[in-house]
């Protein structure tokens, strides 16, 4: 429809289509200049931070040491996230593909979905208001009985407000991307696979270990690590739930603190050096997240002629 | 998953309906398995040692819950392994695991929309609907507990404000998303700069969407100054969490549409754009209504991007482009962190799970309407 026939035949219409594919390119085009303007514009409001006075840094020792305990933090909330949300998600994921009724697959899916609905402030508040409070029995059970792990060291929390529960917060709240994800790519397991496993006189868990399994790894993987990036940036739930404090190894005493709670709580009250403090730990943030995504977006795209992903 | 599957389980030939454990003898096919009454029996077994057990450190739900579970499990799996191999005896670990998982994952949820209804429904009323904070001090919520008079404040100005940032960010990420997808899947054709997009605009689904107030904030503050705090601050940031969710709905859908309703259109002569806008996108628009519902729904309760970026009110602002405005997540985050009498907290965490109602429902509602859009509009897919 191109031609120059055709083309030729008629002016009319011609300066219409000029605009609507510029403003189609356009949109695309903008899409990539915003995610380098986040990057920019975080470094230029950054920028202060990096060559003031070490001294004049909160800690007073640099932007270094202000900002490795909370990374650390970051990083111990969204391990515990994950080791609660990875087994727990796959194995929903794996009940509504190849355990529920077939007729109820599709609502029970709705259901797990309906977690990810949910807004993160109001995890916040009942991690705040429920979960906490309810916890704590635990923790005092753990510091009685396990207190000699340095990650269980007693006394325990008495408001139940510790980075374990910030966690298990967290974990609820990344279970249904990791659930979602790796449901779909159990449903593309080949029938065949299945079938072959199934007619040698598998059980259906040997069905499942030996052809569903391996099938989804990559797609597995992928899922674990957007619900890493998820944990990782998730501000609100930590928030409302830890209560804040210096780096320690005990999980069930409060302490520690994440980039996006950091950020969040003392945000409203900042100004000048204070401020580009805490943009530039939401620019550690953002690389920390990118590198994890892209990782994942990586698998996706290696595994995806096969696997349908995405 | 099919029914076939299920039917070809071995370990399925005892449970066929109507058929007597007497016949489990003279059935070859059922020898060595457990009776029908085997998964039962253990589940009665179970609650009744669980009970025991629970009592033993001060009964409560919660225990008796944990205990009968872990027993049931255990003992399944034991029992199964004696009778029928070691084989089997994984087999139904896992299928009780599975199933265990499955409900331990309905727990939070069950428990958060528990608690909301419980502790939100007391707090909703006009008063609560159509007043602001403005002029709620610690004194009101003083008087209120002492001498029991309702709760004076309420969420008015966070459920406007609310609806205007989501409205303003609606409007800036539909028309980019929609362009954008448009790109993608009529002009793009899967080049270079097509691929691109598509992996940038993935990796953008995974900002933190603290840092996208974060880069809002950023943004207005090189060009108004660093005290640039409005609710248009807000819908930008929200806009860079819409669009990516945007462009992925919008460009699924327009895939779908049946390259012979485009091929027809350029055979009668009607030039690319209006075969666009005529043709695919009125084709698709059940879908990419559905998908921006969603996105709406993403973006309406988000917190950490309205807190860096429009700041708190109490009072009624309805200009986006100036002053700072209060939305329902941070009117939450703000009454159960900062109350409003430090001496009587209960008033302002009333308030906020009463909000926090508000704000369920409003999720739910987009949700519940971006299926029923799906459902009711759907396109006939041609395939």
């Amino acid at each position: 429809m191109t031609t120059n026939a055709l083309r030729r035949s008629g002016s009319k219409g011609q300066a219409g289509d000029k605009i609507f594919s510029g403003a189609a390119l356009g949109a695309g085009i903008l899409i990539l200049v915003t995610l380098l303007a986040v990057a920019v514009f975080l470094l230029i409001q950054a920028l202060p931070t990096f060559t003031a006075d070490p001294t004049l840094v909160s800690g007073g020792e640099g932007f270094f040491s202000y900002i490795y305990p909370i990374v650390i933090g970051t990083v111990i909330a969204a391990a515990i996230a994950l080791l609660i949300a990875t087994p727990v998600g796959i194995a929903v994921a794996l009940f509504i593909s190849h355990y529920a009724p077939r007729r109820l697959a599709a609502g029970l899916g709705y259901v797990i979905d309906l977690l990810a609905a949910i807004p993160s402030v109001i995890y916040g508040a009942w991690g705040y208001l429920v979960l906490a409070p309810a916890l704590v029995p635990s923790f005092q059970w753990l510091a009685e009985n396990l207190g000699f792990i340095p990650l269980f060291e007693g006394p325990a929390s008495q408001t139940g407000k510790t980075i374990l529960t910030a966690g298990i917060v967290l974990a609820v709240m990344v279970l249904p991307i990791i659930t979602s994800l790796s449901r779909e790519i159990f449903l593309q397991t080949p029938k065949l696979h299945e079938e072959a496993a199934l007619a040698l006189g598998a059980t259906r868990w040997e069905m499942i270990t030996m052809s569903v399994l391996p099938f989804a790894r990559p797609g597995i993987i992928s899922a674990v690590m957007l619900g890493l990036g998820r944990a990782l940036g998730e501000t609100m739930a930590v928030a409302l739930v830890l209560s804040t404090g210096s780096l320690i190894p005990s999980l069930i005493k409060s302490g520690n603190q994440t980039i996006a709670a950091e950020i969040a709580l003392n945000f409203p009250e900042a100004f000048g050096l204070r401020l580009s403090e805490l943009i530039a730990a939401g620019l550690v943030l953002f690389v920390i997240t990118l590198v994890v995504n892209l990782i994942a977006r990586a698998i996706i795209a290696r595994h995806k002629e096969f696997s349908g992903a995405n | 998953m099919n029914a076939v599957t299920a039917n070809k389980l071995p370990n399925d030939s005892r449970q066929q309906p109507g058929k007597p454990p007497v016949a489990r003898k003279r059935n070859s096919l059922s020898k060595g398995l457990l009776p029908r009454w085997a998964a039962p029996g253990i589940a009665v077994g179970s609650l009744i040692l669980g009970a025991a057990a629970s009592t033993l450190g001060g009964f409560s739900v919660a225990s008796f819950a944990i205990y009968a579970a872990v027993i049931f499990v255990v003992a399944s799996a034991i029992i199964t392994t004696l009778v029928e191999g070691p084989r089997r005896g994984r087999n139904a670990l896992a299928t009780h695991l599975v199933y265990a998982a499955f409900l331990l994952a309905l727990i939070p949820l069950a428990s958060v929309l528990f608690t909301v209804l419980q502790k939100g429904l007391p707090g909703i009323n006009t008063h609560f609907l159509f007043h602001s904070m403005n002029g709620i001090t610690g004194a009101a919520d003083n008087a209120s507990v002492e001498d029991g008079t309702p709760v004076l404040g309420g969420a008015y100005h966070a459920v406007l404000g609310t609806l205007l940032i989501t409205l303003w960010s609606t409007l800036i990420s539909v028309p980019v998303g929609m362009l954008t997808a448009i790109y993608l899947v009529e002009y793009g054709k899967n080049g270079p700069l097509a691929r691109g997009i598509t992996f940038f605009v993935d990796v953008m689904t995974g900002i933190p969407s603290i840092v996208a107030g974060l880069f809002a904030t950023a943004l207005f503050a090189v060009i108004m100054g660093p005290t640039a705090r409005m609710g248009i601050v807000a819908a930008v940031a929200l806009s860079v969490l819409m669009i990516p969710t945007v462009v992925r709905s919008t460009e699924e859908m327009l895939k779908i549409v049946p390259n012979e309703l485009r091929e027809a259109a350029y055979a009668l002569g009607v030039r690319k754009w209006r075969t666009i806008a005529k043709v695919v996108i009125p084709t698709a628009i059940s879908g990419i209504a559905s998908g921006v519902t969603l996105a709406i729904a993403r973006v309406i309760g988000e917190t950490a991007p309205i807190l860096v970026t429009a700041g708190l009110a109490n009072n009624i602002n309805v200009n986006v482009f100036g002053n700072w405005m209060a939305t329902l997540p941070t009117f939450i985050y703000y009454q159960i962190l900062t109350p409003t009498s430090p001496t009587n907290v209960d008033p302002s965490i009333q308030r906020a799970w009463a909000a926090a109602l508000l704000l369920i429902a409003m999720v739910m509602v987009l949700n519940l309407g971006a299926r029923l859009i799906a459902g009711l509009f759907a396109p006939k897919k041609g395939r």
